[in-house]
């Protein structure tokens, strides 16, 4: 039943790659300028000799399909700018370092941000209540490209606690600053919705069955409403993993992080064709992946959702 | 609470003025709710000071003074906001950027309506195949990674305003259509809309009398809590150096130059940064406030 | 020593005394409940009976205390349980009674039990709670509290979730929910009024036997005058937060002293006796209170028309194997892969000024079969003939002009009127359907007169949907229809909605209207008094295909079908 579900689900997935490689691949090919400007005065016939290396002379169409094929074969091509390196290359040394601020920014946002919605809807309505969602609501208010510079101009130039940027190899005070300042909008945005919703569970019918029962207030709260309430924080977390997916291409730039995002502004001013389709296609598979995952544990989480 | 529903039901005859309509409750209830009512002020003193608040300067936004590099604010040489690096004053070209963020706000988001409420309304109307069909080209996008799509066309297509308006606001319209959809799709089988089918009333009619005034309260707030999502999105873009073009400037860019500078300037950060999260703050609370005054049950 | 144990065991179990409650709302102080005084006995039943809104259900939620507080606020009275003053013991003492000593179950089955969780999870937390039972135990004493609820295979049903049981089904799981820990008091809120008559049947049994074996106490709540006299010994009424009359159920429906009690008694059709119009609470009771004599002519029997004289009128209606499906869809495409036959091959004739009652349970299909005939949802095979014109033939002209002379109204007082528009815009628009030609002010006038017509005053025009209460928004929904001047209604489920003091109103009204204008009723709904009151002829529906089809007499007296016999059998009867 799952393994057919995922199969289905992934083979769904092929005409949303498909369009996203196509938009990609002549948005950046029918753009003026082409991966060797740079060099402003290259003689002709280097020139030619260049197109002729990256198949560049080649008609756009065949390009395209070709380049299709080799994708297929999960080659994603020489680097234009990184002339040594092949894109599979530098993908694979800044992947780490995306997905590793990401995903602590995104377990970071689940875990606070459900924990402070819980415990404002718990206290509904009361200052607690007000205090916490006005602070949730400036959270959203300042994005993370403003919180950032905030944050090293407290935390490195004035205290000096934590480093103002770089990676180091991933240590952990190298992390702190760029995850939190890549997390706290989601963090607020999920205890927001965790409000909302667990709100509406503790009104509804099967609650009051749970109080007519007898169970003790942390078992109505953490079992009966928690489980239903998370539902809707499930649904968010496809486009929030997706929009911090993105956010971290201004936080590596910020913080001067050796991942994707770099590479992928980089390149897209420099022409780097197959760097830019490279990066846009590895995070299309994540967010086709992420989705997979979420509507897995969507079904897991409701009994009511089958797997079709 | 459940429990009490019926004993208020009891009274809300007797209570019921004659002829009020649900707009005139929502806006009672508007009103009353102290935090959106305090959010739409400071949005419209917002509004106010960056369609007027350059007249009250000496400065134009874009004339560099090359005396004043970086100068601090100050009230004397009437450069409230202080001047940025190359002399220009920041009062002047802090209100010029919250009008270009505030525009591309509207205007992408008038975009996305546009969209969003056809394609949302004729597939929730239609129904079947067409709506199946339409959801499914929807869902498709959904998944695309958009904003590196938007950052590629900014950078192939060069920094061009009227690019921004279409780039954002053909990819935020995809929430619109969803939520017009679900919402006309539950219209659709209500009875009041059935009584108008079976009364002989013609589509169209039953579309412009009977849904869309249904539609426009959870458009209204939509709208108003799309537009901070687009103004995030341009300032995002403008922060990357991808938005408009110098000497035209907007909240993003000029964080995005403040924060290169705040070591030794932290005006240039401070205040469009602080009007940009005042804008957004607000325009989310009065969001959240009309979603409380147009669906009461919330409350 | 012993004269106390003997006042103990005499002494009623619960004894509540000069309760009141109030909900702050925004629009000020609610009073719920007003100096509520009753007592249930050991073993014994009490009928806690009222309209919506009348303060029952609050009763309910105080006696357990699960008011919330705020809006919430008992403001005087104590309740006595068992010797305990419940509004006096602390939240956790409280939290060991609840689902200890006092079950409760509620009106909705389909929403009262958690969705993410096991059927057998949710029973069995109660006694891990209250008995602490391991796992194992709670999990056999789960098994066998299913069985004694009568649900089939235990074993494999405790696993399951709720939404793969029926509504009857769940109320039973509800009911061994509550059960479990033997409790002394039961509280049951409405318990059947969500489920077919024939299943109510079976769980107010069931509610019966398994209050005999334990000897517990009972609260039955419930607006259903019938229920109530299957079920209790005793009758409390409830009348805008009051009680108006407390007694012993059989003298109770005999001889009520309350003008309110008695007229709540009249209004409800009966099998037995078939009045020319049902009295309703107004003609007992004036809008203040006051007693006032029932004139004589409102008691008159109805005659049913003859059969000769119901027979010879023209056809004006006729359904030829009718056929109706709903595909079931799946897969990535919306494959259809199966079928639901809601209407299964109907076929049946209305004549001119006849009332057609259409009964059956819930999901037999008779609510598609009259938006079928209507078009509203497409037939897919048949014809339906209407006054000599193919219904299912016409093309978008004919049908438009036929719509004109066959209307609906619908079951649901809230979502039949469009929130965004006035009366005066909801009357107007069939009016101008009609006569496109007519001026604003013509269309208004005559919008008045509807409003007039079924009961309600020009005054109302101005005001929205949300203003009026169900039965006058049912009102106007019935003005809408007979704006276009038609000659066949459709009264889908049209009173199941209302409270019964006002389904007699509109009831009447629908009868008054008949004989007015010369209507022809399609008259649809589950509740079998309410069809026998009104009809002439009487179908019933059964998984889409009409079962059994005869004169009101013939069905009611003399049914045929096993399964019209079951669904008359399941009637509750009031004594």
């Amino acid at each position: 039943m799952l393994a057919r579900f995922i199969v289905k689900r992934l083979l769904g997935a092929i005409p949303t790659l498909l369009i996203l490689i196509t938009i990609a691949f002549f948005m950046i090919r029918v753009a003026p300028g082409g991966p060797f400007d740079a060099d402003k005065t290259l003689p002709p016939e280097v020139q030619a000799n260049l197109d002729a290396k990256y198949n560049l002379d080649q008609p756009l169409f065949t390009q395209y399909l070709n380049y299709l094929g080799s994708v297929l074969r999960g080659d994603l091509g020489p680097s234009f700018q990184y002339s040594d390196f092949t894109v599979n290359e530098l993908i694979a040394e800044g992947f780490p370092v995306s997905i590793q601020l990401g995903a602590s920014a995104l377990a970071l946002a689940l875990l606070f941000g459900v924990l402070i919605g819980t415990t404002a809807a718990w206290y509904q309505n009361t200052r607690l209540d007000y205090a916490l969602m006005g602070t949730a609501m400036t959270g959203i208010a300042i994005p993370n490209f403003v919180l950032a510079p905030i944050l090293i101009l407290i935390f490195a130039v004035y205290f000096g606690w934590l480093p103002a940027g770089g990676w180091g190899n991933g240590e952990l005070r190298n992390m702190v600053l760029p995850v939190i300042a890549l997390s706290l909008p989601y963090m607020a945005y999920v205890a927001r919705l965790t409000r909302g919703s667990m709100v509406e569970t503790l009104r509804s019918d099967f609650v009051r069955t749970a109080r007519a029962k007898g169970l003790p207030e942390w078992k109505i709260i953490g079992k009966h409403s928690l489980k239903v309430a998370l539902l809707p924080v499930v649904s968010y977390l496809g486009p929030a993993a997706a929009a911090i997916l993105t956010g971290s291409v201004v936080i590596e730039q910020i913080f001067g992080l050796p991942g994707m995002g770099r590479y992928f502004v980089q390149g897209a001013l420099n022409r780097d064709y197959t760097l830019v389709m490279g990066v846009v296609i590895v995070i299309g598979l994540l967010i086709v992946l992420f989705n997979l995952i979420v509507d897995i544990v969507y079904a897991l989480i409701d009994p009511r959702i089958r797997y079709e | 609470m459940n429990a009490s529903a019926p004993a208020v039901s009891r009274f809300d005859h007797a209570a019921a003025a004659s002829g009020r309509s649900l707009w005139q409750l929502a806006w009672l209830r508007l009103k009353r709710n102290r935090a959106a009512l305090g959010a739409a002020i400071v949005l419209g003193f917002i509004v106010l000071l960056v369609t007027f608040g350059p007249i009250l300067s000496q400065y134009s936004y874009s004339e560099p003074h090359w005396d004043s590099i970086s100068a601090p604010p100050s009230l004397e040489t009437g450069h409230y906001f202080g001047t940025d690096s190359i002399g220009r004053d920041l009062y002047v070209r802090t209100l010029y950027g919250g009008r270009m963020s505030l525009m591309v706000g509207l205007v992408a988001t008038g975009v996305a309506l546009l969209i969003g409420v056809a394609w949302g309304a004729i597939a929730g109307f239609v129904g079947g195949r067409v709506d199946n069909l339409m959801m499914r080209i929807v869902d498709i996008l959904y998944a695309l990674p958009f904003m590196f799509l938007v950052i590629l066309l900014m950078v192939v297509f060069g920094r061009n305003i009227l690019l921004i308006f279409v780039a954002i606001g053909s990819y935020i319209w995809l929430d619109m259509a969803r939520i017009v959809r679900g919402q006309t799709l539950s219209l659709r089988q209500k009875e009041f809309v059935e009584a108008a089918e079976a009364l002989g009333v013609r589509s169209w009619v039953i579309i412009w009398r009977h849904i869309v005034p249904n539609l426009l309260g959870i458009v209204a707030v939509y709208v108003t809590l799309t537009v901070p999502k687009v103004i995030l999105v341009e300032s995002f873009l403008s922060f990357l150096g991808l938005g408009v073009q110098e000497p035209n400037t907007s909240w993003g860019a000029l964080v995005n130059n403040g924060a290169q500078d705040m070591e030794f300037a932290p005006w240039g950060l401070f205040f469009p940064a602080v009007l940009l999260a005042a804008t957004l703050f607000c325009l989310n609370f009065l969001g959240d406030g009309l979603r409380d005054a147009l669906d009461p049950k919330d409350r | 020593m012993t004269d106390a144990n003997n006042r103990v065991a005499d002494a009623p179990l619960v004894s509540i005394h000069g309760l009141t409650v109030d909900f702050h709302t925004e629009d000020g102080v609610i009073r719920a409940v007003e100096d509520l005084s009753f007592s249930i006995p050991r073993g014994g039943t009490v009928g806690l009976v009222g309209e919506s809104g009348s303060g029952k259900s609050v009763t309910a939620m105080t006696l357990m205390r699960l008011i919330p507080q705020p809006p919430g606020q008992i403001s005087a009275g104590t309740i006595d349980f068992d010797g305990l003053n419940l509004l006096s013991l602390s939240e956790r003492q409280m939290r060991s009674i609840r689902g200890k000593r006092i079950g409760m179950i509620f009106q909705e089955p389909m929403t009262s039990l958690n969705p993410v969780y096991r059927i057998g999870e949710q029973v069995a937390e109660v006694v891990r709670e209250h008995d602490h039972l391991s796992r194992r135990a709670a999990r056999d004493r789960t098994l066998e509290l299913l069985d004694q609820v009568g649900l089939p295979r235990p074993k494999q049903l405790i696993d399951s979730y709720p939404h793969e049981l029926s509504g009857g089904q769940k109320q039973r799981v509800m009911i061994a929910q509550a059960m479990s820990c033997e409790p002394d008091l039961l509280i049951a809120d409405e318990p059947t009024t969500a489920l077919d008559v024939t299943i109510q049947k079976q769980v107010l049994e069931l509610m019966g036997e398994l209050q005999s074996r334990y000897g517990m106490s009972l609260l039955f709540i419930t607006h259903d005058l019938g229920v109530i006299a299957e079920v209790a010994n005793d009758v409390v009424v409830m009348y805008r937060s009051h009680k108006v009359e407390e007694g012993e159920t059989r003298a109770l429906f005999k001889q009520a002293s309350h003008p309110y009690t008695r007229g709540l008694i009249a209004c409800r059709p009966g099998l037995e006796s078939n009045p020319q119009r049902l009295l309703t609470v107004d003609d007992f009771m004036t809008p203040e209170g006051q007693s006032i004599e029932v004139s004589s002519e409102r008691l008159t029997p109805q005659v049913k028309r003859s059969q000769a004289e119901l027979e010879t009128s023209p056809v004006l209606l006729e359904v030829r194997d009718l056929k109706t499906y709903f595909p079931v869809t799946g897969g990535l495409f919306g494959k259809v892969i199966d079928q639901v036959r809601a209407v299964d091959g109907v076929s049946l004739t209305i004549r001119k000024g006849q009332t057609f009652g259409l009964v059956g349970e819930s999901g037999c299909g008779k609510t598609t079969l009259g938006r079928s005939l209507l078009r509203l949802t497409e037939p897919d095979h048949g014809d339906v003939i209407f006054d000599g014109v193919n219904v299912t033939a016409a093309n978008e002209g004919t049908l438009r002009h036929l719509r004109k002379r066959m209307q609906i109204i619908f079951q649901d007082p809230y979502s039949s009127l469009n929130p965004r528009m006035t009366v005066a815009d909801i009357l107007m628009e069939p009016l101008r359907q009609v006569n496109p030609k007519g001026s604003r002010s013509e269309h208004r006038d005559h919008a008045g007169d509807l409003l007039e017509t079924v009961g309600l005053h020009t005054s109302h025009l101005g005001r929205y949907p949300h203003e009026f209460s169900g039965g006058q928004r049912q009102r106007i929904g019935i003005a809408r229809a007979l704006a276009v001047k038609p000659e066949f209604l459709v009264c889908d489920e049209s009173v199941s909605a209302l409270d019964v003091s006002v389904q007699a109103q509109i009831l009447n009204l629908l009868l008054d209207l008949q004989h007015e204008f010369d209507l022809t009723y399609l008259f649809i709904s589950h509740d079998l008094s309410v069809v026998n009151f009104i009809s002439d002829y009487v179908g019933v529906m059964n998984q889409g295909q009409l079962v059994e089809y005869g004169t009101a007499e013939q069905i009611y007296k003399d049914p045929q079908q096993d399964y019209t016999r079951r669904l008359l059998a399941a009637i509750p009867k009031a004594s």
